[in-house]
């Protein structure tokens, strides 16, 4: 049966959230998707615009109005294809994509602040989390290449890039450091804004396209790059931007000061918020204070809030407007409870004589005059130090790209701040190696990190059809 | 892809020896470095050094001591089963080449890591004077490889039930004052003897190296729990270490992060005691 809707409501279909004082106490997911009624009428409300200007704010291309009109016509199973023809990974950017930045941003439906943008995210994770209902299909494969391409890294860049090549034939090789696939993914975003389950049935259809996944893998220890180049024919380098700034004041070796990468890992790759029943342990303070205003901030606080901490505060040095992190997040963590002490910058962490940490000294601050970035720099307002409590304290203010790959391999060309230097199509400086996602570009997105993952496997399908004895590899096969 | 037990051994009671068939990291490993090995799906991921490796075999040698859950739970494994996961070889490979004459320090389950570096270091024409101890003869293992891998080997108890009633600074005080002209000095052991060893070299300026035994989680440089304080710049013992100059090292600020998660692991225990009485 069709389902009708009379005119083009202006205003979007909600999704279902689990309750602030419910979540605030459990990992599982807050945001719970459309059913088929809500996603069909949300569909139904897209202009099907002749120029669409939403295609472009996604930087992958998704073919925006064709899958929404699929869905309108409930023809899921055409939405799927639509979707995956572009997007390798859609149950994952249609959660924790910025969409208000990108695709809905540029919708004809929000302009002049009339209606709300047609939420493009929300029906892109209904049609995928239709699929993964109704059992994935795996496309044919063509007849194998003969060629073969390592990934580093299983991060969505990496993971993005080895289907690709997969897809058109090539053996990829994928290794991981970590036990698990997925990257930030799986390490970084919590359960609650991305079940690992849908990681896992991402990573499971990679695996299932022939890719062979080897975990436990540290390039750069196991083996360099040029051992790979020895016996793959291209390697993709898409190792992420792992390593975790501190803020360089005291206290900060004190027991119970987290980098947020620690924290995250701990809570979400070794499940501590499941201790004693899972092995790796967490502290779960009283009073946890995170400071940083981006995504990993938010989500750092919102797990501490789950961890049972009774109060959680965001330190961050700029203001509201400035807050890095996706908005439908802030939303969330202020629905949740969390204190947030914006225009506040850390001075030092207190520490008893225990080595544990006690506090933080802050200082209020004010924005001045805007910096080379754009956005306006915070200055320290004298007189205004004062004493946060607190028993744990995570540091979420930011990463730098993980050196080991850089380290081992000399001829590689690297630019200021560790990052790996590509062209548009991911080549580096080193003939066969092609890189791309945060290791080259700094944190971004994980829409940007796939995006580099798909034009760095087309890039590196050219390459090695370009190298000697293509054909007759072919023929043979 | 699971990790296959080949042999298992108690050396002394609650100290075990681990060959697993791992056969890259055992064709990379290199004195000085370490494993990060994961039991299965609900476990935690702990540090070990490679105490020994063979490259033809694939095989790496572990040696632990059962102090909580995780090792409790790897002590109850043997020959046949396997592990989930093990990530290696992590940390900087020890500096071994021809100083002169090395002093190689092991205390306790130390013993293990300092093997291969002592083995290392007469291959490379050192003149390796070697000292072991442990509280009691009846926990004290590999005299017998360390006697080999060593020009002279010097044993010593807490409780003086082997060697020399003492510790092993005793001895390595001993030696720097009969006049033997040390070039370095390697010790590898609980973090109060290391901090002792660099006590007794620092008044004689000799170059001593310790290995540091930090909390890890990732053991790549992604999480930052294993920092330590060295010089007063801060490093991240798994990949800048974990090897370090024992003169420059924080040792108060590594005693009291390894006690960080004191009441959790108590906790692990209690809770393993309760599903598991066997164990
Ligand atoms: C907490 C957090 C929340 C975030 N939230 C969002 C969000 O809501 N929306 C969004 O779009 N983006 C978000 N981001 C950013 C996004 O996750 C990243 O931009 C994206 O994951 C980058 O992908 P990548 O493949 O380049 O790297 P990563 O995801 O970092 O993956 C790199 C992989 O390489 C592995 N690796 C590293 N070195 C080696 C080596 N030497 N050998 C083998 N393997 C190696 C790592 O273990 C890792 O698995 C968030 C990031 C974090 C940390
Ligand atoms: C580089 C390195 C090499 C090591 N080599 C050896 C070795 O060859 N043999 C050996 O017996 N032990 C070694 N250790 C110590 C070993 O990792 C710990 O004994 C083990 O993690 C304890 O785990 P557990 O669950 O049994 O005990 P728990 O009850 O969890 O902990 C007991 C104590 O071990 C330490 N510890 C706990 N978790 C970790 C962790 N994830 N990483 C590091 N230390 C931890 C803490 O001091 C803690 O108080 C090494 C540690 C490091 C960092
Ligand atoms: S991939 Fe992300 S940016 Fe592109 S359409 Fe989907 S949600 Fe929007
Ligand atoms: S811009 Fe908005 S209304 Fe127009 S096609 Fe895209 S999603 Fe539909
Ligand atoms: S163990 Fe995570 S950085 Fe060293």
């Amino acid at each position: 049966m069709k389902i009708k809707t009379e005119s083009k409501p202006e205003k979007r279909s909600k999704m279902a959230k689990q309750s602030p004082s419910k979540r605030r106490s459990n990992f599982e997911e807050v945001a719970l998707g459309y059913n088929r009624y809500e996603a069909v009428a949300e569909a139904n409300r897209c202009l099907n615009c002749k120029k669409p200007p939403c295609i472009e704010g996604c930087p992958v291309g998704v073919d925006i109005p064709r899958f929404i009109r699929q869905i309108a016509e409930e023809d899921f199973d055409s939405a799927v294809l639509t979707l995956k023809s572009t997007n390798s990974l859609p149950a994952i950017c249609g959660r924790v994509c910025p969409q208000e930045t990108q695709c809905e941003a540029v919708c004809v439906l929000g302009k002049g602040g009339k209606g709300d943008p047609i939420a493009i995210g929300g029906l892109e994770r209904f049609v995928a989390d239709y699929e993964m209902e109704e059992g994935v299909t795996i496309p044919d494969l063509p007849s194998p290449t003969g060629r073969r391409v390592a990934v580093v890294g299983a991060g969505p860049a990496g993971l993005t890039a080895a289907a690709e090549l997969a897809k058109i034939g090539h053996s990829v090789t994928v290794f991981e450091s970590l036990h698990a696939a997925g990257g930030v993914l799986v390490y970084g975003i919590p359960e609650f804004r991305l079940p690992k389950s849908i990681v896992a049935a991402e990573v499971d259809f990679i695996r299932r396209l022939g890719v062979d996944m080897r975990m436990n893998s540290v390039i750069g220890k196991i083996g360099t790059v040029d051992e790979l180049l020895r016996d793959y024919d291209a390697v993709f380098l898409g190792t992420g931007a792992g390593l975790p700034s501190f803020l360089g004041i005291d206290g900060e070796n004190l027991n119970g000061v987290y980098s947020a990468n620690e924290f995250l890992t701990r809570v979400n790759l070794m499940k501590a918020y499941l201790f004693p029943e899972f092995d790796t342990p967490v502290k779960k303070g009283r009073r946890t204070i995170v400071v940083g205003g981006g995504n990993v901030a938010m989500d750092s606080a919102r797990c501490a809030l789950r961890l049972g901490a009774g109060e959680v505060t965001i330190v961050y040095r700029r203001g509201e407007d400035e807050l890095p992190a996706r908005a439908e997040e802030v939303l969330n963590a202020k629905e949740e409870g969390i204190i947030f002490r914006l225009l506040t910058n850390p001075i030092r962490i207190l520490g008893d004589g225990n080595n544990w940490v006690t506090g933080m000294e802050c200082v209020n601050m004010e924005l001045c005059e805007p910096d080379e970035s754009g956005r306006c720099r915070p200055v320290p307002v004298p007189d205004t130090e004062h004493i946060i409590p607190a028993d744990v304290v995570v540091i979420a203010i930011g990463t730098s790209p993980n050196p080991l790959v850089s380290m081992t391999t000399p001829d590689l060309e690297i630019a200021g701040y560790g990052t790996i230097v590509a062209d548009e199509t991911g080549a580096t400086s080193k003939p066969g190696v092609f890189a791309g996602g945060d290791i080259v570009t700094g944190s971004a997105t994980v829409i940007s990190a796939m995006g580099a993952g798909k034009v760095a496997a087309k890039a590196i399908d050219e390459y090695v059809r370009g190298l000697s004895g293509y054909e007759n590899l072919l023929n043979i096969t | 892809m699971p990790f296959t037990i080949l042999k298992k051994q108690e050396l002394v009671p609650t100290l075990h020896r681990m060959d697993i068939a791992a056969p890259r990291v055992a064709e990379k490993a290199m004195p000085g470095q370490f494993v990060i090995l994961r039991i299965d799906e609900c476990g935690e991921r702990i540090p070990l050094t490679i105490a020994d490796f063979d490259a033809a075999d694939g095989t790496v040698t572990l040696i632990f001591q059962e102090i909580g859950k995780t090792t409790c739970q790897l002590a109850s494994l043997g020959a046949g089963d396997s592990i989930a996961d093990l990530a290696g070889p992590l940390g900087c490979a020890s500096t071994i080449e021809k100083f002169g004459t090395v002093v190689c320090v092991g205390g306790g389950v130390g013993i293990a890591p300092i093997f291969p570096i002592a083995r290392g270091l007469m291959e490379a024409g050192n003149k390796v004077i070697s000292i072991i101890g442990a509280r009691s003869a009846d926990i004290l293992f590999w005299e017998e490889r360390m006697k080999e891998a060593s020009s002279e080997l010097y044993v010593t108890t807490d409780d003086g039930t082997k060697g020399h009633h003492g510790f092993v600074t005793d001895i390595v005080q001993n030696v720097i004052e009969s006049g033997e002209q040390v070039d370095r000095v390697i010790a590898i052991g609980p973090p109060v003897m290391m901090r002792a060893v660099a006590g007794v070299t620092k008044p004689f300026g000799i170059k001593t190296v310790v290995s540091l035994n930090p909390i890890m989680v990732d053991g790549t440089g992604m999480c930052g729990a294993c920092r330590v304080l060295v010089g007063g710049v801060t490093k991240f013992a798994c990949v800048d270490g974990p090897e370090f100059d024992a003169h420059e090292v924080d040792f108060t600020l590594l005693m009291s992060r390894l006690a960080m998660y004191l009441p959790e692991e108590r906790e692990a225990l209690d809770y393993k005691a309760a599903e598991d009485p066997a164990v």
